[in-house]
């Protein structure tokens, strides 16, 4: 049976997190009431214009860098010529054959064999990044349709891929690292649910070996990460058993259904539209020069997987740890605190994978809120290493310190957690079990060993935890071996 | 944007129902017939243009090129929801109203 | 008020005002008075608020009366063509298209007037977005040239240029991308300034042509055209596109330059289809600026012939785009019958524009659309480049440029029906907006059959205080500006002419 390959191409808008709009100083926003984010410039009134939003710039030749893209040393902008209701200008702004940057990869994680193994890592090329204004908020009805305008005008990234991913693992895969980096360079949040990340893949089949491309058909209405996952792979089977059956892929757009899980074929629209593209004469083109790609260089967070990797190399922390890590820039900054202070990063790591996330989400607190400070962190970690506390102890303060953000060192003093407390305390906590039960200890006297065990319930109860089980079993042995 | 192979072509070449559809502008059967010969006219005024030697030259985006004009950041005040819809034919609920839009 | 107050020039105006012989108030109801004398004949309006014009010059005399005056522009009655957005005005661009709509922003022109104290004075009738040279091509009808009812007053600026020569206003804001402030100014007999392209801020002026469209005074003379540009001048943020570049004291810069100049004059503007009347007060006012000791010298603009192209493929090009915004969805006329939202826009459009804007879409749309993009859009403009690099060569050897305004007399209305023809008008003007240059218009006599000739003085770029010494050189040795037309007369006739007519 002739093998075949799917090839795939994604299309990604990413908004901007600008305070203001891409081409006017309008606020951005999400969640607010319709139309209280608009002016005459977004509403396309007669005599405005257009004024470009320089923080907007910098995020995309940012985001370029990141990605490694070539900036272009100038760009302009186009008109691109369309009808549709929410555009208000009826053309939208964007940039045509001077896009801001070029070429650029995306480093992929796929999905390993088991869980907390660590996937292959691939590199997804890049065409393109420009920059163009987002549209407005279509709201069907019945018999008619209501237009909010408060998303018009918002800066919007977009990057399309060469078409060079092969599975639908792999689109998720990219996705998420792109939101990643995204998100680490303060650039968008890339919240789908919030429309600030859309995704529209573009796939084709072809038999495997073949150079030249099968017809593509467009996927939209992609609306999670995962659908953009379920609805490629759905539309590769989709076009496998045509081509298989001996069919013929229609080059179209199609519409997928996250739901149910189907798609269909857009309801015909005309031929490819003639966006009768030229320069926005009502803008002037941008030169990024060698200092502006400089200081923005100079603001570039080191990317996701090149701290996976450095946390490993630095601090062994396997991927079982970094892959929570990673993904969260403000976690990761964490760890690196607390590690650097702890002596132990693992064991750092450990108690914020596991006790602190756990303890935030049930609190429903995110980080920032978070009241347990690195360097106590590291202070809990270093107390149970220098075998100051035990781990069962640990435990106890660290709720504490989560609850109240004291320092650890002083939740144990006043607890009196202390392993191995004063060894006056353990003497007296040993004689008084040994003598309340006269039984056990004439047994091991006389050779039970087991005997012995007896005792050492109640001496780790009145530790309260914080007894040194082998100190303990010293001690014991000693003031038997008195009589 | 390069499309070296299309000259300036025969006037009587504009498809005038296609270019008033991508227009979105309505035409009678009368206008479509009137404005064809007058742009027709007009196309071949505009032929002498292909008499220009252009070899080398650069159109003009801009008549005093400059860049790098931009603003700040900075939100400034919104339109107040009814001043935005002040003008607007049809409005519910703070929105514009369009009859049904088929995607 | 003595009538012939209404058309005294804003210098003695502001005098008389400063000196309180005059009050705003009573400025504003003469010319209201005017207005309701000629307006009927003329029809320059598209509306006037008289409660809001009176308002503001009230205001002026309170600010005055409190020793806050803001200039010799404080209280003077400015007309606005109805492009130009001023909050809480019609912004009609004289198009059934926004017949309703009422501007909730001021353009940065308007305000910057405001600032200066002027009186934003009603809303003057234009061609349908601009598009015309005769005013004809006005949904609400034709403005008529105060010299000769029976002639247009040009355009798109005509009811600007009529109200001023019929004593409507004091000066008035227009705007010019292919002459439609100096055609205008020439055909009624007034002064009439487009600027550099990127002085005068364009927000809030609805778009023809972005890469062409300016904002510019009419006055009675250059002085007071450099009064109330003086005023609009100046870098705007809300504008891309507009220059960051020093204001000077238009006045005072008159006052000190006397010249001699270097004048070029293009021979390609002197050829075949210039009426000779016009040709001949032309060449008079270039003998004396030869006398006053300037060198005169030809030259060459060898690319003039392809202007009319190159400017009828750009400005449509831009003009289908910035004509895309109007499809009655947010604001504007919306048809009754539509089926549907695609429908909506089809008949919306048909309905809200005239034949001429429609025009100019379909041109407009076919040159920029794909397989003919680069023959026409791309190729004119480079063709543009060419011109434009024409007058900068010129200027090496000159300062300024002399040329006619318009190779024809004002005509009847009626007369140029075929728009090809009508076009081909703008042969002198158009060059100017393509290359960016400062152009100012000014009167140089008339026909013998009593018609305004203007003459054209093309600057260049950003010069515009040499340019209006040069035309201020010329004004203060004659007297054209100072000829009014007999409006009572005039009226008379076209009464017994037209009995039972509007008027």
């Amino acid at each position: 049976m002739q093998n075949y390959e799917a090839v795939i191409g994604l299309e990604v808008h990413v908004q901007v997190k600008t305070r203001s709009k891409m081409f006017t100083r309008a606020a951005a926003g999400f969640g607010f009431p319709e139309n209280t984010l608009t002016d005459p410039v977004v509403l396309a009134l007669p005599g405005t214009l257009p004024v470009m939003n320089r923080a907007a710039l910098d995020a995309v030749v940012k985001a370029g860098l990141m990605l490694g893209c070539e900036i272009a040393p100038v760009c302009k902008w186009d008109r691109k010529n369309y009808f549709y209701p929410d555009s208000p200008k009826n053309y939208q702004i964007s940039q045509y054959d001077q896009p801001v940057c070029r070429g650029g990869s995306v480093e992929i994680e796929l999905p390993g064999p088991a869980r907390n193994v660590m996937g292959e890592h691939r590199r997804i090329p890049l065409t393109r990044i420009h920059l163009e204004e987002d549209v407005g908020k279509l709201n069907h009805f019945a018999r008619d349709s209501l237009i909010d305008f408060n998303r018009a005008g918002t800066p919007l990234m977009e990057i399309v891929t060469e078409p060079a991913m092969h599975t639908a693992d792999e689109a998720f895969a990219f996705l998420t690292a792109l939101k990643t980096v995204m998100i680490y360079g303060g650039i968008s949040d890339c919240d789908m649910e919030k429309g600030q990340l859309r995704c529209d893949a573009n796939i084709s089949v072809r038999p495997a070996g073949q150079a030249e491309l099968g017809t593509k058909v467009e996927l939209k209405n992609l609306n999670s990460i995962s659908f953009v996952r379920d609805g490629i792979a759905h539309e590769v089977a989709r076009q496998l058993a045509i081509v298989r059956s001996g069919g013929r892929i229609d080059q179209e757009t199609r519409d997928y259904d996250g739901q149910t899980g189907a798609s269909q074929s857009l309801r015909s629209k005309e031929q490819a539209h003639d966006y009768r593209y030229f320069p926005d004469p009502d803008l002037m083109p941008v030169k990024v020069d060698d200092a502006w790609k400089e200081r923005l260089r100079a603001t570039c967070p080191e990317l996701p997987f090149e701290k996976q990797r450095r946390l490993y190399s630095q601090y062994q922390v396997p991927y079982t740890i970094t892959c929570v890590l990673v993904p969260d820039r403000e976690l990761s900054d964490y760890f690196e605190k607390a590690a650097a202070l702890s002596g132990q990063p693992q064991v750092a790591g450990n108690w914020i994978v596991n006790d602190l996330l756990r303890e935030l989400g049930h609190a429903k607190l995110t980080l920032g809120e978070c009241r347990v400070r690195p360097e106590d962190l590291a202070g809990l970690v270093r107390l149970v290493a220098s075998g100051t506390i035990l781990t069962p102890a640990a435990r106890e303060v660290f709720a504490e310190m989560f609850k109240t953000g004291e320092k650890p060192g002083a939740i144990v003093e006043k607890k009196g957690l202390k392993a191995g407390a004063s060894s006056d305390d353990l003497e007296r906590w040993c004689r008084e079990a040994v003598a309340g039960d006269p039984r056990a200890a004439a047994e091991f006297r006389a050779g039970k060993e087991s005997a012995i065990n007896a005792f050492k319930g109640p001496v780790m109860r009145a530790a309260k935890g914080g007894a040194n089980p082998k100190t303990v079993d010293e001690t014991l042995r000693r003031i038997l071996a008195q009589g | 944007m390069t499309d070296p192979g299309k000259q300036m072509s025969d006037p009587k070449s504009l498809d005038i129902d296609h270019i008033a559809k991508l227009a979105r502008v309505a035409l009678t059967a009368e206008e479509k017939a009137r404005f064809s010969e007058q742009l027709g006219d007009v196309l071949a005024y505009v032929e002498q243009l292909r008499e220009v030697d252009i070899t080398g030259v650069e159109p003009t985006a801009h008549a005093f090129p400059v860049t790098n004009v931009w603003a700040e950041d900075v939100p400034q005040p919104t339109l107040p929801v009814d001043a935005a819809l002040k003008n607007a034919p049809a409005r519910r609920d703070n929105m514009f109203v369009v009859p049904k839009v088929v995607e | 008020m003595e009538p012939e107050f209404h058309y005294r020039t804003i210098a003695e105006l502001a005098a008389l005002l400063a000196g309180r012989k005059l009050s705003a108030v009573d400025l504003a109801q003469g010319l209201i008075g005017r207005r309701k004398a000629v307006e009927p004949a003329i029809r320059a309006f598209n509306s006037f608020d008289e409660a809001d014009a009176l308002a503001q010059a009230r205001a002026s005399d309170e600010r005055r009366a409190a020793g806050r005056s803001l200039g010799p522009l404080d209280g003077i009655p400015i007309g606005i063509k109805d492009v130009i957005a001023v909050e809480g005005q019609p912004l009609t661009a004289s198009s059934r298209m926004l017949a309703n709509f009422v501007s909730p922003y001021d353009s940065t022109a308007a305000r910057k007037l405001r600032e200066a104290g002027a009186v934003c004075w009603g809303r003057l009738n234009l061609d349908e977005f601009a598009m015309g040279s005769s005013t004809e091509n006005s949904a609400f009808g034709a403005t008529r040239n105060p010299w000769d009812l029976e002639r247009v007053p040009g355009g798109s600026s005509g009811g600007s240029a009529a109200a001023l020569a019929a004593g409507e206003a004091c000066a008035c804001l227009g705007s010019d991308t292919g002459g439609s402030i100096r055609q205008p100014a020439a055909f009624c007999g007034v002064v009439g300034l487009k600027p550099t392209y990127g002085l005068v801020s364009r927000y809030g002026l609805i778009a023809f042509a972005s890469s062409l469209d300016q904002i510019g005074p009419f006055a009675r003379t250059v002085g007071d055209a450099a009064l109330v540009l003086g005023a609009i001048a100046g870098h705007d943020p809300l504008d891309s596109t507009s220059f960051h570049v020093d204001i000077p004291d238009y006045a005072s810069e008159i006052s000190r330059r006397g010249g001699p100049w270097k004048l070029g004059i293009p021979k390609e503007y002197f050829g075949e289809g210039l009426d000779p009347e016009i040709a001949a007060a032309v060449e008079a006012a270039v003998r004396f600026y030869r006398g006053r000791g300037c060198e005169i010298r030809e030259v060459s603009l060898p690319h003039t012939r392809y202007g009319i192209g190159v400017y009828y493929i750009i400005a449509t090009a831009e003009c289908s785009s910035n004509l895309a915004r109007y499809d009655g969805i947010r604001y504007g006329h919306r048809s009754k019958d539509a089926a549907d939202a695609v429908d909506l826009y089809f008949r919306s459009r048909a309905e809200g524009f005239g034949a001429e804007v429609k025009r100019r879409i379909i041109l407009g749309t076919y040159v920029l659309s794909s397989g003919y993009h680069d023959a026409y859009y791309l190729r004119a403009q480079k063709v543009r480049t060419l011109i434009r690099q024409d007058f900068l060569d010129a200027y090496r050897d000159v300062d300024a440029l002399i040329t006619p305004i318009s190779p024809i007399l004002p005509f009847k209305a009626g007369e140029k029906a075929d728009p090809l023809a009508m076009y081909l008008c703008d042969v002198y003007t158009i060059g100017v907006n393509l290359a960016g240059l400062p152009g100012i218009s000014l009167p140089c006599g008339f026909s013998k059959s009593g018609l305004p000739i203007g003459l054209q003085l093309i600057g260049q770029p950003y010069r515009e205080a040499e340019l209006l010494s040069i035309a201020a050189a010329y004004e203060a040795a004659h007297d054209w500006h100072t000829r009014h037309p007999d409006l009572e007369k005039s009226i008379a006739a076209w009464n017994a002419k037209n009995p039972g007519s509007a008027s």
